[in-house]
């Protein structure tokens, strides 16, 4: 089994606020992050895919085509947005945009658009590990819950 | 994203310089010298450590965080900051007798941290000694031998 992986990066801005909790609470938790202006991150995008090589072309999976689907799935999404006002799972449902939630977020757009790829393909190819930094020191990972 | 999605994981990256010097009572002045090479000059040298922490667990709904990293950085600044940041490594009680090679370190911290975490358990704990090695440990083993740190707190 090889593992590849390909990086991408955005720009987008969030805030963290729980509308259940009183503001006390929510500057309490989340500090400066609770700001309801917003801040923002150069976000670093890793996505991890397991599989056998092609015995003829010797990919998992191509890369080019990897790269299209993170900028499609996920970059046209998401870069140069408000997480909280303008992605569709953070503001229909106030999910808090964190790191995490970002992680698991993203790990739901690509997830489909791999498997079926891979069963049309008839490759092994899955989604393994989809990580987000939101600066060098501090980021999640999600490996479909497992 | 009300729904249960499992496990999710937390990573954070700290810094922390320290000395030490590889070198065991139980080999000669040579087989040191053969060991461990320049790592065992007698008065010791430094690196600029990074510790990377990966904590694992079902993301909380209220905060969509598997760990407050204000309350993991409280308890690492605690456990291991405050403990081995700007310190000799071969002078703290867990390496009288144990070489401080990262690997040691790798497992002392996470046997410092496992029992500790505000939320989550410890996937792994990765110590970067400096751009080219780094070492990372999914458990602590036998760590019967950090029991000794009971002694220190």
């Amino acid at each position: 089994m090889i593992f590849l992986t390909r990086r991408a990066t955005f720009s987008a801005s969030h805030y963290y606020w729980n509308d259940a909790w009183p503001a006390e609470k929510n500057e309490e938790v989340f500090g400066r992050c609770a700001n309801r202006n917003g801040h923002g991150h150069n976000y670093t995008l890793e996505v991890t895919v397991a599989g056998e090589p092609d015995p003829v072309t010797g990919f998992v999976v191509d890369l080019k085509w990897l790269k299209d689907v993170i900028e499609r799935e996920v970059l046209a999404a998401y870069d140069h947005r408000h997480l909280n006002l303008e992605v569709p799972e953070f503001a229909a449902s106030k999910l808090i945009p964190t790191t995490e939630n970002i992680a698991i977020a993203a790990w739901r757009r690509l997830e489909p658009v791999v498997t079926a790829a891979a069963e049309a393909d008839s490759s092994r190819a899955r989604l393994s590990r989809v990580r987000v930094y939101e600066t060098p020191e501090i980021f999640a990972e999600y490996r479909g819950g497992l | 994203m009300s729904a249960d999605f499992g496990k999710a994981y937390f990573g954070r990256r700290y810094t922390l310089s320290a000395s030490h010097r590889l070198h065991s009572d139980a080999l000669t002045t040579d087989e040191n010298r053969a060991a461990f090479g320049k790592c065992n000059n007698p008065h010791g040298h430094g690196h600029n450590y990074v510790l990377e922490v990966l904590a694992g667990g079902a993301v909380d709904p209220e905060t969509g965080m598997v760990v407050n990293m204000a309350a993991l950085d409280a308890v690492v600044r605690a456990q291991v900051m405050e403990r081995f940041d700007h310190a000799n490594l071969n002078l703290d009680p867990l390496f009288v007798n144990r070489v401080p090679t990262t690997e040691n370190l790798c497992r002392a911290v996470f046997g410092l941290l496992k029992d500790s975490l505000p939320a989550g358990d410890i996937e792994y704990v990765r110590v970067e000694e400096t751009e080219n090695n780094f070492f990372q440990c999914y458990g602590a083993g036998d760590d019967s031998w950090l029991e000794m740190r009971q002694v220190s707190e």
